[in-house]
């Protein structure tokens, strides 16, 4: 069995904080929801404060709290999931290339610039000299990592594996993005995503980090069964086909789902497989989304396992992520179903610790 | 299906299953083939001189292991129609990785789990680096946008192998193919995919040759890794894929070599440099030995990463020492001869370890001369013909201090 025995997530909601759970939720009226930050100072020096790119500082913040929240001051592996990694830092690399005519260029943002930079940080931060590893496959991203970590903790005799998602929505590719109709046009209030009925989504941004052990503790939020990754489906038949056996393998059935979180976005180009299953396969489930809250991004079923595993603990189903009102007696499965853009399809179950 | 649980923590025992290659296709400046690879190899051929097709200023100062095909070029020996947002990556990638699957020829069988893992550090930074500025101001270059990620490439690559399974996508800078081949292995050891097909893709890009550039760690000449006077490593580019099977599933006439080792471990110490006990590269051969119950003693050839910087060699020829001691097996580094091709580098250098293996050959370290004066150890620089190898390794030392050390081993016939 895995075990989620520390977790914290930066997100655009208050969610850093331990207290309270999802008690004050941030209205956004423009389409790019970006991380309330906590004050770095405390988990930084001077000198980090100033040198650390902010998707560094954004990893390095939550991986931090998480190992906390935990009590692990250094993890057995090191493994994040990010899809865009450190592309701020490439963006302005090139811009200072353009600049300068390629002559005399510092070579901080290069140096930033790779996606397995925000992993190496916490390596370096926390001493963790074992494994240590990047993925950065789109939707496939955080996935993979959880995936990673599942496999490791049954390979070797780890303590434990510190495994996030870690993304960042810069200005300039919010900016590139908007060009090919990723966003609303006109802006989005993130509270009424799904209301609108048009292409588009609100861009978000996150870093949610997880530690996972063999053993169960005192501080344990659920347990993490199983993850499974799919790529274009050819339809919904196929989609329910691939749930069932994913669900078979862990001895359930869709009835035994007390809770699914879906990845609906509000671009109704790609909403309607989630509508259709809503209707179908899991028309007797409680039903519940999250991207209203942190907006679109490679990373976001990170948030949703920081959701799903809150609500384990808690047995609560807060209002604001409800998509109907069914209720059971107890919370023991949640199943987390998101795609990006109908190419990256993926399913996460967590369940009751 | 890829299920990821753990049958291993609920009682039962896992069925381990070994780990057969049997196909590889690679693409560099030494070769668009194996067959050719393995030539310019055996000739001492370095492909390194100067940069003709990459747009740059830097090409009047630096040279590099840039690979004399135009993307049009290369479009046509991958035998596809322009697909939107293309990178020269993402077709080095597709030749390499087709060059894998018809030098395995397996069957396709839908019942079979076929996993693409790819690795790679720069992806589509040629459109990225030349549209940017676009992306920002006008329409002209749309098609480039949904490109600019790094599981793009792995996408396409597998649209045309017809995979729709498992795919991820690596991205630990240098060690990053290295990485992909680990992940593939794994999974095939753990039951989770029959078969995968791994490896890793970059190409030449500016932000990489002026990236390095500006850490001043690029040698206008040809690099001399393990050599005193080195100066600095040159930048290559390329892209190499391998079929892995389990053993229930390949064709016992078609193993090439066994992946019998693997591990990684960080130096924890900078986000560019290695640390100068070589702590991480020890950790990572160590690691890779214990993996699959070998003594440092039973490795024949290491293919170093070698990249010819001052630090990174340095760190690297500590760590050989402490592990094998005074008696360290035939190394070298091959980057003398493709350049330092990047993300892609572990799965170059996998393909020129097994072709050791294969051949019995030890491929020399070009453009080495005098001993580095902290270490005993000193590379291989001629053609060795004489040596039985069992088992080789290749190791791969990356940016944010990501080492990882692959073991390949002869599969009794």
């Amino acid at each position: 069995m895995i075990y989620i025995n520390g977790t914290a997530s930066i997100s655009p909601q208050p969610t850093f904080e331990k207290q309270g759970f999802l008690k004050e939720i941030v209205e956004y009226t423009t389409n790019r929801l970006l991380c309330i930050e906590p004050d770095y100072e405390n988990i930084l020096s001077p000198t980090e404060l100033r040198r650390l790119s902010r998707v560094l500082k954004m990893g390095w913040g939550a991986a931090k709290t998480c190992l906390d929240d935990a009590s692990v001051s250094t993890p057995g592996a090191i493994i994040t999931g990010t899809g865009r990694g450190c592309y701020r830092e490439t963006q302005k690399f090139i811009f200072s290339m353009y600049e300068n005519d390629e002559t005399l260029l510092s070579p901080t943002p290069f140096i930033q610039s790779s996606h397995g930079s925000i992993a190496a940080q916490i390596a370096m931060m926390t001493g963790c000299r074992d494994y240590n590893m990047t993925y950065a496959h789109r939707g496939f991203s955080f996935e993979s990592a959880l995936m990673d970590a599942m496999m490791l903790l049954g390979e070797r005799q780890l303590k434990s594996v510190l495994v996030g998602g870690v993304d960042e929505i810069g200005e300039k590719q919010f900016r590139t993005f908007d060009r090919i109709g990723h966003w609303k046009a006109p802006d989005a209030n993130n509270l009424k995503l799904l209301e609108y009925n048009s292409g588009g989504t609100i861009a978000g941004e996150g870093s949610t980090f997880f530690l996972l052990q063999n053993i169960p503790n005192q501080n344990t939020y659920a347990q993490i069964k199983s993850v499974h990754t799919f790529s274009n489906p050819s339809g919904i038949r196929e989609i329910t086909k691939q749930v069932e056996r994913f669900l078979h393998q862990q001895a359930l059935e869709i009835n035994d789902i007390d809770l699914v979180l879906f990845g609906l976005n509000g671009d109704r180009r790609f909403d309607n497989i989630y509508y259709k299953l809503m209707a179908s396969a899991f028309s007797s489930s409680g039903q519940a989304y999250y991207k209203h809250l942190c907006g679109e991004y490679h990373t976001s079923t990170a948030f949703a396992l920081w959701l799903a595993a809150k609500i384990l603990i808690r047995q609560h189903v807060p209002q604001i992520i409800r998509l109907n009102n069914r209720k059971t007696k107890t919370i023991n499965h949640v199943l987390i179903y998101n795609h990006y853009r109908d190419v990256n399809h993926s399913f996460i179950l967590v369940s009751e610790k | 299906m890829n299920q990821i649980s753990n049958p291993a923590l609920q009682g039962g025992e896992i069925q381990q299953s070994r780990v057969f290659i049997t196909g590889m296709g690679i693409v560099s400046v030494i070769g668009m083939d194996v067959e050719t690879t393995l030539d310019s190899l055996v000739s001492s051929k370095t492909g390194l001189g100067q940069i003709r097709l990459l747009d740059t200023r830097l090409k009047e100062k630096l040279i590099a292991g840039e690979i004399p095909y135009t993307d049009e070029e290369l479009l046509q020996m991958a035998g596809i129609d322009k697909v939107p947002g293309i990178s020269r990556a993402t077709l080095l990638g597709m030749i390499a990785a087709k060059q894998a699957v018809r030098n395995s020829d397996f069957e396709n069988d839908e019942k079979l789990q076929t996993g693409l893992i790819s690795g790679t550090t720069a992806e589509s930074m040629t459109s990225i680096e030349k549209y940017l500025p676009d992306f920002l101001s006008n329409d002209s270059r749309n098609e480039y946008i949904d490109s600019q990620d790094w599981g793009f490439s792995t996408e396409i690559i597998a649209k045309s192998l017809g995979i729709n399974g498992f795919m991820t996508t690596i991205n630990t800078a240098c060690s990053s193919a290295s990485n992909a081949i680990m992940l593939g292995a794994r999974m095939i050891r753990q039951g989770r995919l029959d078969r995968a097909i791994t490896g890793g893709t970059d190409a030449l890009s500016k932000v990489m040759l002026n990236g390095f550039n500006s850490l001043m760690i690029v040698d206008p000449e040809p690099c001399k890794p393990f050599d005193d006077k080195r100066n600095g490593l040159n930048i290559g580019e390329g892209a190499a894929f391998f079929v892995l099977e389990s053993e229930q599933v390949a064709d016992k006439g078609k193993i090439i070599a066994e992946i019998t080792g693997y591990g990684n471990a960080n130096d924890a110490h900078h986000l560019t440099a290695l640390s100068p006990d070589g702590k991480g590269a020890l950790l990572a051969m160590k690691n890779a030995l214990e993996s699959c119950n070998l003594n440092p003693g039973d490795i024949n050839y290491l293919n170093v990463h070698g990249t010819g910087t001052l630090n990174n060699d340095l760190s690297e020829a500590i760590a050989i020492e402490k592990l094998f001691g005074k008696t360290p097996p035939v190394f070298s580094s091959t980057k003398p001869f493709t350049g330092h091709t990047l993300g892609s580098s572990g799965a170059v250098e996998a393909v020129i370890s097994i072709l050791a293996l294969q051949y019995n050959l030890v491929f020399p370290n070009l453009n080495f001369s005098t001993p580095m004066h902290e270490v005993q150890v000193r590379p291989e620089t001629s053609l060795v013909k004489n040596l039985e190898l069992l088992h080789v390794m290749s190791n791969s030392l990356g940016f944010g201090g990501n080492n990882t050390s692959l073991i390949f081993s002869k599969v009794e016939s």
